[in-house]
């Protein structure tokens, strides 16, 4: 339990400093967000009622762009032998660093949300259920990115790569996310938490053992 | 018989001795399905003849299903039985089943189009989830080539393929979720209704072709890869 | 106080990238042993030792840890956590100052000793606040001995410990692996340079 917590505060605390990238994603979550309306026009009406799906869709591709280095930082200068020897094995540091990268990557997202549904009009009974859908639903993107971390990562700009690979296995969560806002605006309950919190929880619990084997492959070489 | 075929030579024995009937078997069984399909079968009476396009749609979207299942029974053979050609296996089948999936969208697309009026209808949850699973396809490709020690390449590409495996009908029920906000997905389905039984038999005719089809590919890909292999080795061992 | 009483390698083979590198390798080390494995380059030395630690699975052979308490280790898994390891990074990083790295090192070993204390010990005192990447390798390789330190494992596998070292870093390294199985421990040192030390040599040379 030390140890899971001495990783985790390791991570949290290398992801603040120089080249940690959680300023990047909240600052790239802003940016792709802000471009949409260049792309679709002022109609206000219509950037409220897509500014869910937006949202939810820049999310996901912020999430991603830190993640081709969870894994390959510490692939690189060592620390990922010794993570294996260590007492967390490689499961449990896994799991620590799924933690770390929602905890500076995909909280910010959340906190910056709601702002940026300003940003797109995004109609009142909308941001419940955006901020909601994105804590529920971001786990599930640091999870399941993370096992695409573990798979890229002896590959050289591995993040296009990671990106292929990942943004496909996340749709249900991208479907259930943006479609929860789109059930709050629209006045239909059609389960969309419940959808989302099932494939968060099966993705977070899951993910660190497929993560933990993609590594071990790497290091055995 | 699997682990029969697990020495290469004797494969490649095998392999050589069935492909010929493999071919012959596809070429007569697709030419018998067309020639049924096209000549034998009444037309829809909603769609005319373009109905017929299913019996290259269906059986293709299928393929491109099955395959997937293959290749993860492959990766699993091979991550936890150290089955020594199954990431051969994997690693050859995935082109073919990507093809599939490619022919089934662009098919289903223009089986659509009559009736839609686009070539494209986001609410049939089939084809977009087959869209899903054609970029599930490349990315395992795409995977297998940019780690360079075939080794490990194989490993990483089959944890991804069981991992695509499982996530896959979450993702089928998913995209079927997403298209019941619109509530004009009733009848934006495919092949309409109800199929004319007449069709089932040429259907699975057609069907067994493809399969022919596909095993006979395979058998050829997965001997010119164990064929590369060799030859990489024989250029290590020069080298060393 | 030994825990473990004998390290054993019977026949092993050793295949890289569809090469063999080695096979038919045997060699053990008891309580209190320094072993030396000793050979040309792309013999196989630092393969051996990964190996022996459960990075790497071997071709062919068996690997057995006897514990004193009677029974024997042969998952990889589980020799992983007897082992102490230096391999040809540095696992420090570069962000981290150095009290932060050995605090983190602390924590993850679960060790009851001082941090201070230890990097003392490896003559790091001085530069306790400096961030890790403005350490030279030499420095970077006595925060690793510090951190073999602060894992309190039993087996220690170093590959080429000594490279970067100065004078005064080789004395401290030879002088850690001396009281490291003054206490009990086991030490297999991949090295082309001669420790200074009583050690068992063994020879890997090429198939």
């Amino acid at each position: 339990m030390m140890a899971f917590q001495a990783l985790l505060v390791r991570d949290m605390r290398l992801a603040f400093r120089a080249g940690g990238g959680a300023s990047l994603a909240a600052a790239f979550f802003a940016l792709v967000s802000a471009l949409v309306p260049f792309g679709v026009g002022t109609d206000l009406v219509l950037l409220g009622r897509i500014a869910g799906g937006v949202l939810w869709v820049s999310a996901a591709l912020a999430a991603l762009l830190s993640l081709d280095r969870l894994f390959q930082a510490d692939y690189e200068d060592g620390s990922l032998d010794v993570l294996m020897l260590s007492p967390l094995q490689l499961e449990g540091a896994a799991a620590a660093k799924i933690l770390a990268h929602w905890l500076t990557t995909g909280l910010p997202l959340v906190v910056l949300s709601p702002v940026l549904g300003l940003l797109l009009n995004l109609p009142p009974p909308g941001y419940f259920a955006l901020i909601g859908s994105l804590i529920i639903g971001t786990p599930a993107l640091s999870g399941v990115g993370a096992i695409g971390a573990a798979l890229t990562l002896s590959i050289r700009r591995g993040g296009l790569i990671l990106a292929l690979i990942v943004l496909p296995l996340i749709t249900p969560a991208l479907i259930f996310g943006a479609g929860a806002v789109m059930d709050a605006l629209q006045g239909t309950g059609r389960g969309a938490f419940l959808f989302l919190a099932a494939f968060s929880v099966a993705a977070v619990a899951l993910s660190p053992f497929a993560a933990a084997a993609a590594v071990r492959l790497n290091l055995g070489g | 018989m699997i682990t029969f075929l697990a020495n290469p030579k004797r494969f490649l024995d095998f392999s050589n001795a069935i492909s010929p009937w493999l071919a012959g078997l596809a070429a007569v069984l697709l030419g018998t399905g067309f020639y049924w399909a096209l000549f034998a079968t009444p037309p829809d009476y909603q769609q005319g003849q373009t109905v017929k396009i299913m019996f290259v749609h269906v059986p293709a979207a299928y393929m491109g299903i099955m395959i997937f299942g293959v290749m993860a029974a492959a990766s699993l053979m091979g991550l936890v039985f150290r089955h020594p050609l199954a990431d051969v296996g994997a690693k050859t089948a995935a082109p073919l089943g990507a093809a599939f999936t490619a022919l089934a969208l662009l098919t289903g697309s223009l089986w659509g189009r009559p009736m839609w009026g686009t070539y494209w209808q986001w609410g049939d949850a089939r084809l977009v989830s087959e869209l899903i699973l054609l970029f599930i396809y490349l990315g395992y490709i795409a995977l297998w080539n940019a780690i360079d020690d075939p080794v490990r390449a194989a490993k990483a590409a089959a944890i991804l393929c069981l991992v695509g495996a499982a996530d896959l009908p979450i993702i089928h029920f998913s995209v079927d979720w997403w298209n019941t906000l619109h509530q004009s997905a009733s009848i934006i389905r495919l092949g309409g209704p109800t199929i004319d039984r007449s069709f089932l038999i040429p259907l699975f005719i057609m069907m067994a072709g493809y399969t022919a089809l596909f095993g006979w590919l395979w058998l050829i890909r997965m001997q010119t890869e164990i064929f590369e292999r060799r030859a990489r080795s024989l250029m290590m061992a020069k080298g060393a | 106080m030994a825990v473990l009483s004998l390290v054993e390698v019977k026949n092993l083979t050793c295949e890289r990238g569809g090469r063999r590198i080695f096979r038919d390798v045997s060699f053990a080390a008891a309580t209190g042993q320094v072993l030396t494995l000793e050979g040309p380059n792309g013999a196989g030395k630092s393969s051996a030792l990964r190996i022996l630690a459960g990075f790497l699975p071997q071709a062919a052979g068996e690997i057995r840890m006897q514990m004193t308490a009677g029974y024997a280790v042969t998952d990889s898994e589980e020799r992983g956590r007897l082992v102490g390891w230096i391999g040809h990074t540095d696992g420090v990083k570069a962000q981290l100052s150095v009290l932060e790295n050995a605090r983190f090192f602390a924590a993850l070993y679960g060790a009851r000793i001082d941090v201070t204390e230890v990097l003392n010990h490896v003559g790091l005192k001085r530069l306790i606040d400096l961030p890790a990447q403005y350490l030279s390798a030499g420095q970077r390789k006595r925060l690793g001995l510090a951190r073999l330190i602060l894992s309190n494992r039993p087996l220690w596998l170093l590959d080429e410990p000594l490279s970067s070292l100065d004078a005064a870093g080789r004395r401290l390294a030879a002088e850690l692996i001396g009281e490291h199985c003054d206490d009990g421990g086991i030490v297999i040192v991949a090295t082309h340079e001669t420790l200074g030390l009583d050690a068992t040599r063994f020879f890997l040379g090429n198939v």
